[in-house]
């Protein structure tokens, strides 16, 4: 058979595929066969592109025209105008918000100009579900040339030397654990995949398993060759269907193929991998509550050590790492630790994804070598704030992270420079905020959730953070006080401080970055009475600025609660004790006669 | 399929797979490599292009040839359908003309392999905006 000629990749991650993305590649399988084109294109479900903002995503090959926001109903003309006469739709190209112009091909396209993709260079490349893209793209190589060539200790120090860092949020060296895993005598060991993401607004994990469950496994296999452990277990949260569909179909291909099962490539080694499921709680990302988790037990965590490398599931030495992790593996001992450890910064080698999400215009995934500065990640890849807003504060980490202001916007991203800046590199979410955004009521958020997901078993935690949101409540409510700032101080390093986990112990990292960075709208907050965004409710009132208004009734008629009087052609009163501050009259007024005070 | 025994098994699969989604690679660096956009409008489609764009897809691949083989709207050379134009790396774009599957073998042969101008070229009358 001859190859195709063209090869239609549409993104088959959970964002586009609940934008119909299986309905767009239906619909194209119909019209290609409509018009005979069977063997002349192939159209190919892939992962993640990353570009979510515009989704679902359409690329054709070899042009690599870049179509976003495709629907079904697009089909028709890509295979009528496109496959068949050459004439890309220009409807359907992405334009460039600078100057409005369509981009034609892919490599034209800002958002992907500064990336690196290692974790993530097969999503949106090769079609998951099927093993002999991957094999195509190098895949398990790595595999067969370390378990032929190298013996454990050769690829552990190899490991070692790329200077690989834990992605999941600690930064620990992938090479040292699994040398002090390696070194533990025992009958049985462990390879366990943390693929329990549970950070707000973060999904490079499922993006990966997604799109390239593969290398997650192949890696896996690798840990176990270089540990000494036959069996590997995938921690993945029972919220992530797509990703666990495809992370089965992953594994039994492999055990097909014999890559996975017994006596791999004739060599004796034998690997197994199954699943177990979470039930969604952000402390089981925690390794030793994951390890109870799976042993059936609560969800808590544990003193260390002992670590889990010493005795982790069923008592036995194992060794956790993140999925973003292993999905670097392969590619480094592919092309070598020199190669890898020539990307990032002098502690932090490599690349790293990050969920970019929040009033900013290019939401999507993204994945960067360590070291690039968060303004070229917020700006020239992100395209900026929302709007022309302002941009006020960019939170990293999820709610173990910190709020960093403009002055770190020429800050490299690194392990070491996001905790000196008062935040961390976590597991790589990235919540950008603008101008309307209330930093005290943001530190109250995440301690909402910090609240909820807390499994309760040490005190400061449990209790220290119920103490903390309390405050941040009534600072919100205009109850606070100048005392009350202090006291977050306080009590936030003493939780800090006696936690018992990782949750408890970057659980006020929230509320302290806040006061760090925004001191001044916490004192708007206690000493006037003022919130300076506008968001605080109890704070703010809205007044009609009688000469602007022309008495045109549309707030009287939208008003829920008659709260506002007045006549036609007659400037309107609001009646503040009746006025639920629903900010209704403010969204309507087309005279911008009413004020947020 | 049949388990995959030995790295040597592994390795062979790998190139029997390669092929098939190598125009995938290619496509990430399409200035470094041959690029043939065929004319394919209705006059180039009625001249038989369809036929001539085959050739070249099959023929390279044959060949062993890295090229992105592409179809373009009308180039507005009607009279001379089909049209091709190709574009070696770091060379400007040259248009042929009344290309058959004779003309295309030549096109393989002596331009793209051996880079040596032949006949039939058209010259280029209009500047492109990105001039």
């Amino acid at each position: 058979m001859a190859d195709y000629r063209m090869h239609i990749l549409i993104c088959g991650g959970t964002g586009c595929k609940a934008s119909e993305s299986n309905g767009i590649k239906e619909k194209l399988n119909y019209f290609i066969s409509e018009f005979d084109l069977e063997d002349e294109v192939q159209v190919v479900l892939t992962g993640c592109f990353g570009f979510c903002e515009k989704g679902p995503i359409v690329k054709v090959l070899p042009d690599n025209t870049f179509y976003t926001e495709v629907k079904p109903a697009d089909a028709e003309d890509i295979v009528k105008e496109h496959i068949i006469k050459g004439r890309p739709l220009k409807r359907l190209l992405y334009k460039n918000p600078k100057n409005d112009y369509a981009v034609t091909s892919a490599n034209n396209i800002d958002f992907y100009k500064k990336q690196i993709r290692i974790a993530l260079r097969n999503c949106g490349f090769i079609n998951p579900e099927n093993i002999e893209e991957y094999i195509g793209r190098d895949g398990y190589q790595a595999l067969g040339k370390c378990l032929t060539e190298f013996t454990p200790v050769e690829t552990i120090s190899e490991i070692k030397e790329s200077g690989l860092r834990g992605r999941g949020g600690g930064g620990f060296p992938t090479g040292l654990k699994w040398e002090i895993t390696r070194n533990v005598t025992a009958d049985k060991k462990y390879v366990v995949c943390n693929a329990d993401e549970g950070d707000p607004g973060a999904f490079m994990d499922r993006s990966i398993l997604e799109g390239d469950p593969h290398s997650v496994i192949e890696a896996m296999a690798i840990c176990g060759y270089c540990i000494g452990s036959d069996t590997g277990l995938v921690y993945i949260r029972a919220e992530y269907p797509l990703a666990i569909e495809r992370l089965k179909i992953a594994i039994n291909q492999a055990e097909e193929y014999g890559l996975l099962g017994d006596n791999i490539l004739g060599t004796g080694f034998s690997f197994k991998i199954e699943l177990r499921y979470g039930a969604g709680a952000f402390v089981c990302g925690e390794e030793t509550a994951l390890i109870h988790s799976m042993e059936g037990l609560r969800g808590e965590p544990t003193v260390k050590p002992p670590f889990p490398s010493v005795s982790g599931y069923m008592g036995k030495p194992t060794n956790v790492n993140n999925v973003e992790t292993f999905a670097n593996i392969p590619v480094i001992l592919n092309k070598g630790a020199g190669w890898f450890n020539k990307i990032g910064t002098e502690k932090s080698k490599g690349t790293k994804v990050f969920a970019l999400a929040g009033k900013i215009n290019n939401v999507g995934l993204i994945e960067v070598p360590m070291g690039t500065t968060l303004r070229e990640v917020i700006y020239d890849i992100g395209g900026g704030t929302k709007d022309g807003k302002e941009f006020k504060s960019v939170q990293t980490a999820g709610p173990s992270g910190g709020c960093l202001t403009k002055k770190f916007l020429d800050t490299p991203i690194d392990y070491e420079n996001l905790v000196a800046a008062g935040s961390m590199m976590g597991s790589g979410g990235m919540i950008v905020m603008d101008e309307d955004d209330c930093m005290v009521s943001i530190a109250k958020f995440y301690l909402e959730f910090t609240l909820e997901e807390s499994c309760g078993k040490c005190s400061p935690c449990r209790i220290g953070n119920k103490r903390l949101h309390e405050i941040l409540d009534k600072i919100t409510q205009g109850n606070g006080d100048l005392e009350d700032i202090e006291r977050l101080k306080v009590l936030s390093n003493v939780i800090k401080d006696t936690s018992l986990c990782g949750l408890g112990q970057s659980s006020p990292n929230p509320v302290l970055s806040t006061i760090a960075n925004f001191e001044d709208e916490y004192l708007a907050h206690v000493l006037e009475g003022k919130c300076p965004a506008g968001q605080c409710k109890s704070l703010v009132h809205y007044v009609i600025n009688e000469e602007l208004c022309n008495g045109c009734t549309l707030c009287f008629r939208n008003c829920p609660v008659g709260a506002i009087t007045g006549e036609r052609r007659v400037a309107h009163f609001i009646d503040q004790s009746l006025c639920i501050k629903c900010g209704v009259c403010f969204e309507k007024c087309k005279f911008n006669a009413i004020r947020v005070n | 399929m049949s388990k995959i025994t030995s790295l040597a098994d592994l390795k062979r699969i790998k190139e029997e797979v390669q092929s098939k989604i190598k125009l995938r690679e290619n496509s990430d660096n399409p200035e470094q490599l041959v690029q043939i956009k065929v004319g394919m409008a209705t006059c180039g489609i009625a001249s038989g292009a369809k036929e001539i764009l085959k050739y070249f897809v099959e023929e390279l691949e044959q060949q062993a040839v890295d090229a992105i083989v592409t179809q373009t709207g009308c180039m507005g050379y009607c009279y001379a359908e089909p049209t091709v134009e190709v574009i070696l790396p770091n060379s400007e774009p040259v248009v042929f003309g009344f290309v058959n599957k004779h003309k295309a073998e030549e096109i393989i042969d002596t331009y793209i392999k051996k880079g040596k101008l032949i006949d039939g070229i058209i010259p280029i009358t209009f500047k492109t905006i990105d001039e």
